[in-house]
């Protein structure tokens, strides 16, 4: 039993990603998508807090997004895989549940 | 309860005014209302907001929705958990909250309180328990 979470604002403008690592249940999947992949990025204000937070859930990000908005791939966070559309539904088809933190 | 009956999750969290989200959360709960499905509501971060007593929107010009919410339970939507540190957060009380409650049948229509206080970790298992979780 586990559920994909999906977030999609950046975790500089709200407190979106943190209320879902706060809800996200151990073993638990939560996919950065849009401007939630700047919660992804290595060496920000947000890093630590994400890779705490997250310790105990699977993070992944979309690459798609990641590009789109100029991010070189390797500021992507240890820990963090990336994931392309299809691989999306994959896990969306596979969880048991998806709930989107908006 | 027949098997198709599946579990329904509505997560608010925005504030009622700012933007159309709570508003909408609202229409489409009543709408799903309708379809006899087992359903609850999540109200975490700003969504506690919706539920303040004594919205006064008249000179702001806006719709004001929160007695709607007192409605909800003539529709058999009678639960709706509502997060304890969302509330601290915000230096609220479950005082300063509408009183919802609604008749349960099975109890000679007795009134009962519609709003169930949460922890932060027994609203992460009230999610993980859901067949659908629509998010507002």
């Amino acid at each position: 039993m586990s559920t994909l979470h999906t977030v999609n604002k950046s975790p500089f403008q709200t407190q979106t990603l943190i209320s879902c690592l706060g809800h996200a249940k151990a073993g638990d999947s939560v996919l950065m998508i849009e401007d939630g992949v700047y919660g992804a990025m290595s060496g920000s204000a947000m890093s630590e807090v994400v890779a705490g937070m997250g310790a105990n859930v699977k993070l992944f990000v979309l690459g798609a997004d990641v590009s789109a908005r100029g991010i070189d791939a390797g500021r992507v966070a240890e820990g963090v895989t990336s994931v392309n559309y299809e691989e999306f539904v994959g896990m969306a088809a596979s969880c048991d549940r998806v709930q989107n933190w908006l | 309860m027949s098997e198709n009956i599946k579990k329904f999750l509505y997560v608010n969290r925005k504030a009622p005014y700012g933007t159309i989200y709570a508003q909408e959360a609202l229409e489409v709960v009543l709408i799903g209302a309708a379809f006899d499905q087992d359903v609850s509501l999540a109200f975490l971060d700003d969504g506690v907001f919706q539920l303040t007593k004594g919205q006064d929107t008249k000179e702001a010009g806006l719709k004001n929705f929160s007695p709607t919410f007192r409605a909800l339970g003539d529709y058999e939507v009678t639960k709706l958990y509502v997060e304890q540190e969302s509330l601290d957060e915000r230096g609220l009380t479950l005082d300063d909250l509408q009183d919802i409650q609604y008749e349960d049948e099975d109890d000679d229509y007795e009134e009962k309180p519609s709003i169930i206080v949460v922890s932060r970790a027994a609203m992460a298992d009230v999610m993980a328990d859901q067949d659908v979780v629509l998010s507002f």
